[in-house]
């Protein structure tokens, strides 16, 4: 693969591979996907994507799977096929008057202008199921809030430096929120067969809610995503 | 009818642990599970029970159970007095246990962390395959508190036992033969000389996501964060006060302090059962 990947190595039985930027990694972390579904990966444990990494992690031969990922041709643009999840997000967040003022623009424009872009997520970590996602664009990063707080309610949407995530539950949290999700409980339901709703690579549009007007039933997911019942861990 | 155990005393922290949840990294989900795999491994062999099977393990105080039928109970990992209603009876061997008797896993007499094998297996809902606690993000069934109820799998046959189990003694001094990188970069000369040639000591604030430790602070070659980066089991974590951080079972899976060397796995039984206070000091090796 062209474009400065570079192989470290972590431990006996992991590799860690850094690309250059977050389109580099989330094009590898989608490589890899389609190889192991494929049958032609070697076997690895773990494929955990960061910012602009993928771990390998429970992988027998490293030295041998290092070689091989410096002659893979990996196309830069992930597949636009995958999955697309929708987002409820009513734009009523103790922070949204903050962010109206970085962004400078109204307070009721923030919800148009944030889900008007198309968001992947890029990785994982936190809590279980929770994502962060790029897509906004570089002049709308935020930074944290100066003080955290001490529990943010799950379904609070809300953003930090390149990323916008949802909180699937109660957590402390410095983001800054802007919105809530109706129904959260969709996020993170590990009886599921795919436990998290926003696991890395998933596109996620959201849809702006007028305040108290009832949301869909549902983020709406194409068939295979696997969630059946949406049924809520309370 | 399925036999319970009703928990009498649940000691300082106790948990239900067995290997963990694997393959679920990527979700932001720790792997969680016993963090001395080995003493687990021997107490539920002694029990009869298969490998993977969910056990008890205790932090420093033990624990006490009252099974409502007659089970036999293996108590291994740190050394500790085990009595049943008061009469002593061997740690690190097959113990009867009568119906409605109290069977009491002391306070660790060296070591830190008690394993009780129940024959037939902790039998609780798994979560995403495991039975494990996870302290970290809260998966799998809560803490054991005074008066919670155990159901206990289907007995196994108790194994005729050898002579002498192998338990390794709980070290009175922590080696961790670690291998640098992949962050090491992140440090100068001086600070992997420190980390490779000071003695550390294992810190109060040591829990089941990570030993730390007390000792010199690690120079950086820059200050600042990394990008959040996948995280494995072992990684040696350097946060801001640049006191390394060596992380156990219940790590959090993506981080964004540099990660200067990782623990070789099996030694970190050794750190499961290093006390605070303990000296630990960290050794090349490939």
């Amino acid at each position: 693969m062209s474009g400065g990947l570079v192989v470290r190595s972590v431990g006996r039985r992991a590799l860690l591979v850094e690309l250059p930027d977050a389109e580099r990694t989330g094009a590898l972390h989608a490589e890899l996907l389609r190889r192991r579904a494929a049958g032609t990966l070697p076997p690895v444990a773990e494929i955990v994507p960061g910012a602009r990494t993928v771990l390998l992690d429970g992988v027998p031969e490293p030295a041998s799977l290092a070689r091989r990922l410096a002659d893979w041709d990996v196309p830069l643009a992930p597949p636009a096929d995958g999955d697309v999840v929708t987002v409820p997000v009513v734009y009523d967040g103790p922070d949204l008057a903050d962010v109206a003022a970085l962004w400078g623009v109204a307070e009721d424009e923030v919800g148009a202008l944030h889900s008007s872009y198309t968001y992947r997520v890029a990785f994982c970590g936190f809590a279980p199921g929770f994502g962060y996602l790029t897509g906004l664009p570089e002049e709308l990063h935020v930074p944290r809030r100066a003080t955290p707080r001490t529990r943010v309610p799950a379904g609070s949407v809300a953003l930090a430096g390149p990323y916008s995530a949802v909180y699937p539950r109660a957590t402390p949290g410095g983001w800054q929120i802007i919105g809530t999700m109706p129904d959260p409980s969709v996020l993170w339901d590990p009886a599921r067969e795919r436990a998290a709703l926003l696991s890395p690579g998933v596109r996620v549009r959201y849809q702006l809610l007028s305040r108290g007007s009832a949301p869909d039933p549902a983020p709406q997911s194409p068939e295979g995503l696997g969630l059946p019942g949406a049924r809520g861990t309370s | 009818m399925t036999t319970k155990l009703t928990v009498t005393r649940p000691g300082a922290l106790t948990t239900i642990q067995d290997a963990g949840r694997q393959g679920h990294a990527h979700l932001g989900v720790p792997r969680s599970g016993a963090l001395d795999a080995p003493a687990m491994d021997l107490a539920n062999r002694l029990a009869g029970n298969p490998e993977g099977s969910a056990v008890l393990e205790t932090t420093l105080t033990g624990c006490a159970l009252r099974p409502d039928r007659p089970v036999t109970i293996v108590v291994g990992g740190a050394p500790c007095p085990v009595t049943v209603d008061g009469r002593p009876v061997p740690w690190g061997a097959p113990v009867r246990v009568p119906a409605g008797a109290v069977l009491d896993a002391g306070p660790a007499t060296t070591g830190l962390r008690s394993y009780l094998a129940v024959s037939g297996g902790i039998e609780v809902d798994p979560v995403l395959g495991s039975r494990a606690t996870d302290l970290l993000s809260g998966l799998g069934p809560d803490p054991l508190t005074e008066g919670a109820v155990l159901p206990v799998g289907r007995a196994h046959p108790v194994p005729v036992l050898p002579a002498a189990a192998p338990w390794p003694a709980p070290p009175a001094e922590l080696v961790l033969p670690v291998r640098l990188g992949p962050r090491a970069d992140w440090f100068t000369q001086d600070g992997l000389r420190t980390f490779l040639t000071a003695a550390f000591t294992v810190s109060a604030h040591s829990n089941r996501i990570g030993l730390r430790t007390e000792g010199p602070s690690l120079e950086r070659v820059s200050e600042g964060e990394l990008p959040s980066e996948g995280m494995v089991l072992g990684a040696v974590q350097v946060p801001p006060d640049g006191r390394p951080v060596v992380f156990l079972h219940d790590h959090p899976t993506t981080g964004g302090y540099p990660v200067i060397a990782v623990v070789a796995p099996e030694a970190l039984a050794a750190a499961a059962q290093a006390a605070p206070g303990i000296p630990v000091r960290f050794t090349p090796s490939r």
